[in-house]
């Protein structure tokens, strides 16, 4: 069952470009592909540590940053530059993860912020180097071998080769002994600890993971969007994922795919029937009203009526 | 010299409008155990009924501070009854994921009612500073220091001298044994809540005039108001105190002699430091971090 809707949907998404008729739907496909990578990133963290990392896009930010630079100022290839890029903001997460050693629940949190306050504060003021609150215009495109990945069609393909990969990675991490001393640290870390779990170990193995995962999204969204600001720090990203992973079901694999491609589809199917401000509004409602009425996210919920059906 | 007495004043100002904001947060984290995201909206929402009263009822300053109060706790009130207190039971991490939602629901309702362009509030102090030996100091400003400072010592008699006060005292060491002793938990929380946003919206109300008002500046507010309680140590009012004031300072001297581009650096750089080397506050004689 599962097995077969997992194939439907890999069918599905190799096609894609093929049922799309405008380039505009292509570009929502590689901006939820993109924002299914960051999702992914964030959900192993909050769904499997129960820590709740609110300076995500830091990390996005400087996958971004690093891979403009990169192929900007040193004129290096883009795959060069995105694997500096991912390393880097996985370098980023060792920090906040040593830092965060002991630290759990609020004051994660708060770390996680003040980490993305500082590097945003950075990017607008070390102006030598990230052109302050200009930004870094033209960003080029990658290039394999011989071809250009310039077009939209080509582009999906290499997004959707990301999102692959950072599933499969998901899969197999939290499937294996790593994924269930995580789920032990989050439903009891000191009946975890009392059975040898080494509880802090993971959680900066994981938190590396999550934010190399992040840096590989901002890196190919930098190449996407040819243009790198410090809007990419805005808060707006991080509560974006947030609302993926608890709307789709936080702790499972499929669920922040589904709140990805849900939450991009979403806000540009109602962009013509309400503004940006009306939907951020609605998003802080939202993520009240799933607290309240859905508060293990669409994923379970689903699962648990199928089952119920049975 | 008197460069420093002079950023030692203008931190002073500042850091009593923190101190406030910090009182609040640390009463709803110490009490309740909420970590309340929202608070820097209530410190926005402050500000806004300040401009409201001044420049569009055009009424007293006095008068609009104690609106923005009214207001900001009315809002709080609600808040704790219709979410927080459904959720009693609920982790911690249940109730920040909804305080979350209120923050950003708060925000953009606040950037579609006024819009994003940021509102100066006209006030009516001459601007002509005050020249008090080696420093000088706007009337605007040394009235925010003063009432900041009445508002302190208010909150201080209102926890240390009253029958409520000593309720909240006994709810924030024992929340089962103070219920047993007849305490009302649900009128504390809700009290304390309101308590908590209303200092926030005096705050708000305060810097507002002194700065511009705009729907993401309780952003800010915010964190600056969890570097006081970290700072401080949870539930700590003298901490909180101590901590606005000390954080006050040295935003001032950090955008003084290091860098103004860096000033709100300077309350993450504290938050990162202390959980670091210090978790339980710089004045705190007990471990409290959960």
């Amino acid at each position: 069952m599962t097995r077969a809707a997992g194939f439907v949907v890999a069918a599905a998404a190799l096609t894609l470009p093929f049922w799309l008729q405008s380039p505009y739907h292509v570009h929502v496909a590689i901006m939820a592909g993109i924002f299914a990578v960051l999702a992914m990133s964030l959900n192993l963290l909050l769904g499997y540590t129960g820590q709740l990392s609110l300076g995500h896009a830091a990390f996005f930010g400087i996958g971004a940053y690093t891979s403009a630079l990169l192929t900007l100022k040193l004129e290096w290839s883009f795959w060069l530059a995105l694997a500096v890029a991912v390393g880097l903001a996985g370098v980023a997460g060792f920090f906040i993860g040593r830092l965060a050693l002991k630290l759990r629940g609020a004051y994660f949190v708060l770390v996680t912020i003040s980490f993305a306050g500082v590097i945003s504060l950075v990017s607008l003021n070390w102006i030598e180097l990230t052109n302050g609150p200009l930004g870094l215009p033209g960003v080029p495109a990658p290039e394999l071998g011989p071809w250009s990945l310039r077009t939209k069609t080509a582009y999906y393909y290499l997004v959707l080769a990301a999102v692959a990969l950072s599933y499969a990675l998901c899969r197999r991490l939290v499937r294996s002994r790593i994924g269930r001393a995580l789920v032990a640290l989050r439903e009891n870390e000191a009946l975890a600890e009392s059975i040898g779990v080494d509880v802090t170990h993971y959680l900066v193995l994981v938190t590396v993971v999550s934010a190399a995962m992040a840096g590989l999204g901002g890196s190919l969204y930098a190449h996407y969007t040819r243009f790198v600001s410090p809007e990419v720090f805005l808060f707006t990203y991080t509560v974006t994922m947030v609302i993926m992973v608890v709307a789709g079901g936080k702790g499972t694999l499929a669920g922040p795919l589904v709140g990805a491609v849900l939450f991009t589809v979403l806000p540009e199917a109602l962009r013509a029937a309400a503004s940006w401000q009306w939907q951020m509004l609605a998003y802080g409602v939202l993520l009240v009203a799933l607290v309240f009425f859905l508060p293990r996210g669409i994923v379970p919920r689903l699962a648990a009526a199928l089952a119920d059906r049975r | 010299m008197e460069q420093l007495l002079q950023h030692l004043l203008n931190g002073l100002v500042l850091g009593g409008t923190y101190a406030l904001l910090g009182i609040g947060l640390t009463l709803i984290f110490g009490l309740m155990n909420v970590v309340n995201f929202a608070h820097g909206e209530f410190y926005t929402l402050g500000a806004y009924v300040c401009f409201a009263a001044l420049a569009l009822a055009g009424v007293d300053f006095f008068v609009a501070l104690l609106a923005a109060i009214v207001v900001g706790a009315a809002l709080g009130w609600l808040c704790e009854v219709a979410l927080l207190r459904p959720l009693r039971n609920e982790s911690i991490d249940t109730t920040m994921l909804v305080m979350i939602g209120v923050w950003i629901a708060m925000q953009n309702a606040e950037l579609l009612g006024w819009g994003g362009v940021a509102k100066s509030i006209p006030h009516p102090f001459p601007t002509a500073p005050l020249v008090l030996g080696p420093v000088a100091i706007a009337p605007l400003r040394l009235f925010v220091l003063v009432l900041a400072a009445a508002l302190i010592a208010a909150s201080w008699l209102l926890i240390q001298k009253t029958k409520l006060g000593r309720a909240m005292r006994a709810t924030f060491q024992d929340r089962d044994t103070a219920a047993l002793m007849g305490v009302g938990i649900g009128r504390i929380h809700a009290v304390t809540f309101a308590f908590g946003s209303g200092l926030a919206a005096a705050a708000g109300a305060l810097l507002g005039p002194v700065f511009l008002v705009y729907p993401s500046m309780g952003d800010l507010a915010s964190l600056k108001a969890f570097s006081v309680v970290i700072l401080g140590g949870l539930g700590n009012l003298a901490g909180a105190t101590l901590g606005g004031l000390l954080l006050g300072i040295a935003e001032e001297l950090g955008a003084g002699y290091i860098s103004s581009g860096y000033r709100d650096a300077v309350g993450f750089v504290i938050i990162i430091l202390v959980l670091l080397l210090r978790p339980s506050g710089l004045f705190a004689r007990q471990e409290r971090i959960a």
